[in-house]
């Protein structure tokens, strides 16, 4: 397997883009046994977890039960997040992530959509095009190729075309949202973390989302964080159901959502029992 | 019965509180009063000499006549080396203690230093300077060696003013950065640092204004009361504003009695409007918003 | 050319991290350059100030003699007795000045004031602080000392209580603002509560925020305490300068700061009576450190609990 490690950038292409001039290679992750601690307190415990390449997996579960830690850790957030213990391995590509020399690089090869939307206080433009002008590019020509088709991406496009240079961190709540969805974006990312994305988006930006979610899993992976247990049987291949930092469970979505469960508390949560 | 007992003891309280609320409005006057009246006293004293002329002449008669140039020249130039050593260092400390350091040990007795430090007398720093930059870099009493000591002893000021404006930029946005694969230097340069620009500008001006005043730590290390010359480097002496209202006022004899009051108003006008403006700017960066 | 891999994303160190890892090491550096330059201080100081300390002159002598004659050719004293008077009386009177007022203006601006008038308040102790002490002993000198000649028919103005005045009015800003901040530090559910039993604004005030508060003001004092004991320019010109035990507000006394400020520039580096003042500036240093520290000590035990 060849891992990203062995990125040359040999191919010279005077026509290319930034985006055409790399494959993507989504990501395919491991996570065997882990824990995540904050303090004393465990968030975590024992989880393991298989997430393929071009997929999209679910996870669902109540408040609290440690899903957006794990997206923590997968990013190594963990090292800037005073408190937070992560032990048990976690591999991407094969790779343990914990002997990547630039913990940068991994994250940028990683997108991620918070539930509280993030405008940063720079211009839209600015916005999207931080992640490639963090990665040295500076041609401004292809920096408005990246930002347009990551905004059209983001279904953004047409609301700010005319207002590039405002501030993003002035958009409505709903905008700043897809903001956020351009700018991971614009990371041109192998695995993409959306963390309960749709709790300040308006129902019909959410299905527009989601039908652009359906098209990205063309060129990577997606990992959805999810407190609507509809959403993720619309969008994802696989779901995985956390409660109180343990992973109860994880199926083939549809098989989920038909009954074949294996724990009763899945079943209960998943019909509105509790949540 | 019960009802009126209560409107009594209501009506003794109100009056007793009005009382109170007077007894500290008239201490709050008094406090403040004496820098009006200080500023009144100044300029009728002093406000008819000083001029353009005054600000940019010469002094004459063994320095009992004339102008302030070479003292006003010789404040610029002392505050602007002591801001070229201090700004860059403060501001890097200030990056260091929001941005890297994480709650340990050393943290806390950085914190405990810099208070400390803002708590040193002017004096001792005075002692200080001569001890170690006049004897020990072998700098003389130079204007370097005395913007050095100026530069130590207003550091916590930019350290605490560029620290605090650096906290006011919300976490949200260093985590956003982080998570777009930016280096905690990337995410400083691109996000923190514009948006505190301000701040840390206003914390200059401040340190501006208390650096202009200062005397004690000048006066052996690099200000002298006279030289003939303007300084041609930073290993010269120089002239001050502050030391010439002190020579001006206790040393000479024969003194024309308006030049130490227009002194005076100088120093204290240059003090006062740096002060004044970045309390302004501070107050009109409160009134932006950007997110 | 098709057969080469070319990944978008790298985990190799690249630039930018090895920049990081620069920045890092670099503002570090600077990040300790307070801890550096604080034991700088006490070194460079004591470094000169030793030759005194461990040289003829006992230390009994030093705090038990009230004579500082260190010009005295045939027998030079070092006693530093009147010094420490000198200070301790003036700081002494510009606490009974400053304590009433700036805590009477911090309640006032903390719990009385509201909107704009707090605001234009605030800004004016702020700029009432940043007059420069130089100026201050300018207007000990020329405006308050002919003005205590007339009022008390005395025949010199510099003195205990020129200083004192000119001192509480530099001290006063300090420490209103920081008990102001210890006033608003109080939360507001102390006071709706007492509110809702019926308690008027001073009751309040009294029974309430100032006994919470405690702390917090002990804070500002001992800070406003650590600035007189270390103000020079305005002690010197104020306090009329000479040697002394004061027995009354209208006797001139002279400081610790001030006899340094006064005859260092008079000394040859390396002569006793250099030592003499740089071994001053030691027990200065030490004293306002013990302030400080205890100052914050106190007030961080407010913001803590």
């Amino acid at each position: 397997m060849v891992v990203a490690d062995s990125n040359v950038r040999t191919l010279s292409d005077p026509e290319s883009t930034w985006h055409q001039r790399f494959h993507s290679s989504p990501m395919k992750i491991e996570v065997n046994d882990l824990t995540i601690r904050y303090g004393d307190t465990t968030i975590l415990s024992g989880v393991n977890l298989n997430i393929r390449k071009n997929e999209i997996f679910g996870i669902i579960g109540p408040a609290n039960s440690g899903k957006t830690s794990l997206l923590k850790a997968l990013n190594r957030m963990d090292e800037f997040t005073p408190g937070m213990k992560v032990t048990g391995d976690i591999r991407v590509n094969g790779l343990d992530i914990r002997h990547v020399k630039n913990v940068y690089g991994l994250r940028r090869s990683i997108g991620v959509v918070f539930p509280l939307p993030v405008g940063l206080p720079l211009t839209v433009f600015e916005n999207v095009a931080l992640a490639p002008r963090l990665g040295g590019m500076n041609n401004r020509a292809e920096l408005n190729i990246i930002v347009e088709r990551c905004l059209r991406r983001a279904a953004l496009w047409d609301e700010v075309k005319d207002r590039l240079n405002s501030l993003g961190s002035l958009l409505s709540g709903g905008q700043q949202q897809r903001l956020t969805i351009a700018r991971a974006l614009s990371q041109e990312p192998d695995l993409l973390m959306l963390d309960e994305f749709s709790i300040a988006v308006d129902p019909v930006t959410t299905m527009r989302i989601e039908d652009i979610l359906k098209e990205l899993r063309k060129e990577m992976t997606i990992i959805l964080v999810t407190n609507l247990v509809q959403q993720a049987r619309r969008l994802a291949d696989r779901t995985a159901f956390f409660l109180n930092g343990e992973c109860v469970e994880i199926g083939v979505t549809e098989c989920l959502f038909t009954g074949q469960v294996q724990d009763q508390r899945t079943q209960d949560y998943l019909s509105g029992r509790f949540g | 019965m019960h009802h009126f007992a209560t409107t009594g003891i209501n009506q003794r309280n109100s009056r007793t509180q009005e009382l109170f609320r007077l007894l500290f409005m008239m201490m709050t006057v008094l406090l403040v009063l004496p820098v009006l009246i200080i500023m009144v006293t100044l300029i009728y004293k002093g406000g008819a000499i000083v001029t353009l002329d005054f600000l940019l002449s010469n002094p004459l008669d063994g320095m009992t006549a004339g102008g302030i140039f070479p003292a006003l020249f010789g404040t610029i130039g002392l505050v602007t080396v002591a801001l070229l050593v201090s700004v860059p260092i403060g501001v890097a400390a200030a990056i260091y203690l929001s941005e890297y350091a994480s709650d340990t040990w050393l943290t806390r007795l950085i914190n405990l230093a810099i208070i400390n430090l803002a708590g040193v007398p002017s004096i001792v720093h005075a002692l200080f300077g001569v001890g170690a930059f006049v004897i020990f870099f072998r700098f003389g009493t130079s204007i370097l060696a005395a913007s050095c000591t100026l530069a130590v002893m207003t550091l916590p000021v930019v350290i605490v003013a560029t620290r605090e404006s650096l906290q006011s930029v919300p976490m949200a946005f260093r985590e956003a950065c982080w998570n777009m694969g930016a280096t905690r230097w990337q995410t400083i340069r691109r996000i923190v640092l514009p948006n505190a620009i301000s701040g840390i500008l206003t914390g200059v001006i401040l340190e501006v204004s208390r650096t202009a005043g200062e005397t004690a730590p000048i006066m052996f290390t690099g200000a002298v009361f006279f030289t003939p010359f303007l300084p041609q480097s930073v290993f010269d002496q120089t002239m001050a504003l502050s030391l010439h209202l002190f020579v001006l006022s206790t040393q000479v004899p024969g003194v024309s009695e308006a030049l130490p009051y227009g002194v005076a108003l100088v120093l204290i006008s240059i003090v006062l409007l740096m002060n004044s403006a970045s309390i302004g700017f501070r107050m009109y960066l409160r009134g932006q918003k950007k997110w | 050319m098709d057969a080469v891999e070319v990944h978008r994303h790298s985990f190799q160190r690249n630039r930018d991290w090895y920049i990081d890892q620069f920045v890092q090491h670099l503002v570090f550096l600077a990040g300790i350059s307070a801890i550096v330059l604080i034991i700088g201080i006490f070194f460079f100081i004591t470094k000169e100030g030793m030759a005194f300390l461990f040289g003829d002159v006992s230390m009994s002598e030093v705090f038990g003699s009230m004579f500082w004659e260190p010009s005295d050719e045939d027998a030079p004293d070092y006693g530093i007795l009147a010094l420490i008077a000198g200070t301790a009386s003036v700081s002494g009177l510009a606490m009974i000045v400053a304590i009433p007022f700036s805590l009477g203006a911090a309640i006032f601006i903390a719990e009385f004031s509201s909107g704009t008038t707090r605001e234009w308040l605030k800004v004016l102790i702020e700029l009432l602080a940043a007059i420069p002490s130089v100026v201050w002993g300018f207007i000990g000198l020329s405006i308050l000392n002919p003005l205590i000649i007339d009022l008390f028919d005395v025949p010199v103005g510099l003195n205990v209580l020129n200083a004192g005045l000119i001192l509480g009015l530099m001290a006063a800003p300090i420490m209103t603002s920081i008990a102001e901040d210890a006033l608003k530090a109080v939360p507001d559910r102390y006071r709706e509560a007492a509110e809702a039993m019926g308690a008027t604004r001073w009751q309040i005030t009294f029974r309430v925020v100032l006994p919470a508060a405690k702390n917090g003001l002990l804070g500002a004092v001992l800070l406003g305490v650590g600035r007189g004991f270390g103000e020079t320019m305005a002690v010197l010109m104020a306090t009329g300068h000479s040697v002394n035990i004061p027995g009354s507000v209208f006797d001139s006394v002279r400081a610790l700061t001030a006899t340094i400020a006064a005859e260092l520039g008079e000394t040859a580096r390396g002569s006793e009576h250099y030592g003499a003042l740089f071994a001053i500036g030691i027990f200065l240093f030490v004293i306002t450190f013990v302030i400080n520290l205890s100052a914050d000590l106190i007030v961080r035990g407010v913001k803590e609990s």
